[in-house]
């Protein structure tokens, strides 16, 4: 019985609104008072009972809810015979929870829609090699799984065989397919869009990224800042309070009705759910953006950042040098080019894979009497011709003569920040290339962003030489950077920003050697591909490691905390108003007081729920 | 010790949760400090010592206030 009322609320609320309804109308129409009494009573009644039911059941543990509150106004109510109160006030609550329910659905389907693309089952070879589905749980490490076209990946794993391709968006946030082949991994939650492939096991359920990320995003969004734990902390008493005061006011007074309406009043509704509400939509929204907030005190934090600080290589530049310029001196390009890259096969110089890929597809010839030059480069016989490859020291060693145009060539690139590499066939000097970490596309554009939305410096810190930072910095037009700076470096200088100058700061890195930055900075934002580490130590993850995700980061979380300071000034005003009525005016009874509360609550769901849709302009 | 969680139909008002709370840690042999509801993922989290109780006399005290239990893990 207990369960059926309570399940059954809603259907309670819509029989309790008709015989409202049908009760005033045959009052107008027939003038017939018995008949709206009976209505009304029955309306009360009806819907008195589930909330009756939950104030029981929480007296019974010891809480003084909201219910016990109502259902003490409603039979007060009844005692002085004011059954249309009792009526409209029941049925103004309930309905009020239905759409408190519906609403606050919305609010959270953001993260429901992430949950809900955990895999749920998997094919899991028997020991007779047959393929056999079972549940996502009974996958152990090591099992072998195939996946089919159009099926989740169900574990965290490496392909043994066949190939295909993968949306990631599940864990990038990046809706883009990307081939997979033995060997490749693959990862819980995303999707085969074609092909077969047969996977083994290397991490299954929570401890997947997937099933990682799915834990931080849940206990993000209960997260609670120090302002809301002392919200709750006030509404354990408040909700006592109000029924102490009120019971005092009915002894004092003899005023039973102004006892019951201040019962009404005193629900704390909207103040309770405003701020979780807001936390709730704005994690979602990142969620679903491939941005990770860790909870409500990093939104809270972030939205007020004085100074970001980034690491430059793999941040704000790609992290792998390419060549960035290059000059020609000879006519026979095509030959030297062939010549250059089977010298450069044969190192493991970072500088080599970067000439390499430059020059592609090419013809190779044989090297002999390869001789490498420390802190110069390499000289080797290639055709019956003798190479030289390497910096300007290498070519002073070599006795090649650089022209006036080969100088003038030499000191841009420098300047330009690239490291050199020159080639030179018999003493004669053919080809320079200029090798550089470059910068990632459209970093200069969202840095620009970040300035717009009230970040005070841009800090560049890194290992590489001054002068290499000097331009990068210059280019991206930041407020400072410091080359040649070992991580505890790095977090000595964050550190400072701090503590002497009372900064708050975000520090931006890709989370592996710069834990020590990441933890230290009040914000510490992980360029994190999915990588453990980046996921467990910071306080915000870009998935995928996509720059471009900061400046809506920062955005969603001034949005945010804009949201939650005006939720509360929502439920606290409104709370004033209606005290401020009941003192000063009459037209404040209960029925108004639950229709306000309850819009009060409506209000703030409604207005957290805009975030879900919140896009960096 | 066990690490119980248990998904719940959606909450919605926040009174449930101390209703909740205080239910469950009322419950002789779950570790008081563990008990934590989650309002917006609509879920209950705690340890209890499975000697002294079942997960299904936790479950029961959470349906007798009128809350569904929809899925419970226990590791």
């Amino acid at each position: 019985m207990q369960r059926y009322l309570l399940r059954n609320k809603n259907k309670i609320a819509l029989i309790s609104g008709v015989l409202i309804v049908t009760g005033f109308i045959g009052k107008w129409f027939t003038g017939n008072l018995v008949f709206f009494k009976g209505a009304l009573i029955v309306a009360s009644l009806f819907g008195v009972a589930p909330i009756a039911i939950q104030a029981y059941q929480a007296l019974k543990v010891k809480v003084v809810s909201i219910d016990v509150l109502v259902t003490i106004a409603v039979v007060g109510a009844f005692f002085i015979r004011n059954y249309e109160e009792a009526a409209i006030v029941t049925f103004l609550f309930l309905f009020g929870a239905f759409l408190e329910q519906r609403t606050l659905d919305k609010t959270r389907s953001a993260i429901k829609e992430l949950t809900e693309m955990a895999p749920e089952s998997a094919l899991k070879q028997r020991e007779d090699g047959e393929f056999e589905e079972v549940e996502v749980d009974e996958v152990e490490v090591g099992d072998v799984l195939l996946v089919k076209t159009g099926a989740k990946i169900p574990v965290d794993g490496r392909v043994l065989s066949g190939e295909g391709s993968v949306n990631e968006a599940s864990i990038t946030g990046e809706s883009i397919p990307v081939a997979k082949e033995k060997g490749s991994k693959v990862y819980a939650g995303t999707i085969l869009d074609n092909g077969t492939i047969q996977i083994v096991a290397d991490r299954v359920g929570e401890d997947t990224t997937f099933g990682r990320i799915i834990e931080l995003v849940e206990e993000a969004q209960d997260s609670k800042s120090e302002a809301e734990r002392f919200i709750d902390r006030f509404s354990k008493y408040y909700t006592p309070a109000v029924l102490g005061i009120s019971l005092l006011v009915w002894i004092l007074s003899r005023h039973l009705e102004l006892a019951i309406t201040i019962l009404v009043l005193g629900c704390p509704g909207a103040l309770v759910i405003g701020v979780p509400v807001s936390n709730v939509a704005g994690i979602g929204n990142g969620a679903k953006n491939g941005v990770l907030l860790k909870g409500s005190e990093v939104i809270s934090d972030f939205s007020r950042v004085d100074t970001m600080v980034f690491d430059k290589t793999g941040t704000l530049t790609v992290g792998s040098p390419a060549v960035a310029e290059t000059a020609y001196y000879a006519d026979d390009i095509e030959e030297v080019l062939g010549y250059l890259a089977s010298v450069e096969r044969e190192s493991d110089h970072p500088l080599a894979k970067a000439v390499l890929e430059e020059i592609g597809e090419t013809k190779f010839s044989t090297v002999e009497e390869t001789e490498v030059i420390k802190g110069g480069g390499i000289v080797a016989r290639v055709n019956g011709h003798r190479l030289a490859v390497g910096n300007v020291a290498l070519m002073e060693r070599e006795k090649v003569e650089l022209n006036e145009k080969a100088r003038a060539d030499v000191a841009r690139f420098e300047q330009s920040g690239n490291s050199l590499v020159l080639t030179a066939v018999d003493g004669e000097l053919k080809v320079l290339m200029g090798v550089r970490d470059q910068i990632r596309p459209g970093v200069k554009e969202d840095l620009q962003k970040l300035k717009k939305l009230g970040v005070k410096n841009l800090v560049m810190l890194s290992g590489d030489n001054q002068g290499t930072v000097d331009v990068v910095s210059r280019e991206l037009g930041l407020t400072e950077a410091h080359g040649n700076m070992l991580p505890e470096d790095k977090a000595a200088y964050i550190k400072q920003l701090i503590e002497e100058e009372g900064q708050i700061v975000a520090f931006v890195g890709d989370g592996v050697n710069d834990s020590p930055s990441l933890a230290f900075a009040n914000i510490g934002i992980a360029m994190g591909g999915g990588t453990d580490v980046a996921i467990e130590t910071s306080d915000v993850v870009l998935m995928n490691s996509d720059f471009s995700r900061l400046p809506h980061a920062l955005g969603l979380t001034k949005a945010t905390a804009r949201n939650m300071k005006q939720n509360i000034f929502i439920a606290v005003g409104v709370v004033l108003v209606l005290l401020a009525g009941l003192l000063f005016s009459d037209w404040v009874n209960m029925s108004i007081g639950m229709l306000v509360h309850e819009g009060s609550i409506l209000a703030v769901i409604l207005n957290g729920m805009r975030l879900l849709g919140y896009k960096l302009r | 010790m066990k690490k119980a969680t248990i998904q719940l139909e959606s909450l919605t008002c926040p009174s449930c949760l101390q209703k909740i709370e205080s239910a469950v840690k009322s419950l002789d042999g779950v570790e008081q400090e563990s008990v934590n509801v989650l309002f917006n993922a609509s879920k209950v989290k705690l340890n209890f010592d499975e000697e002294k109780l079942s997960i299904d006399q936790i479950e029961d005290a959470i349906t007798a206030l009128g809350y569904e239990v929809k899925k419970t893990q226990v590791r």
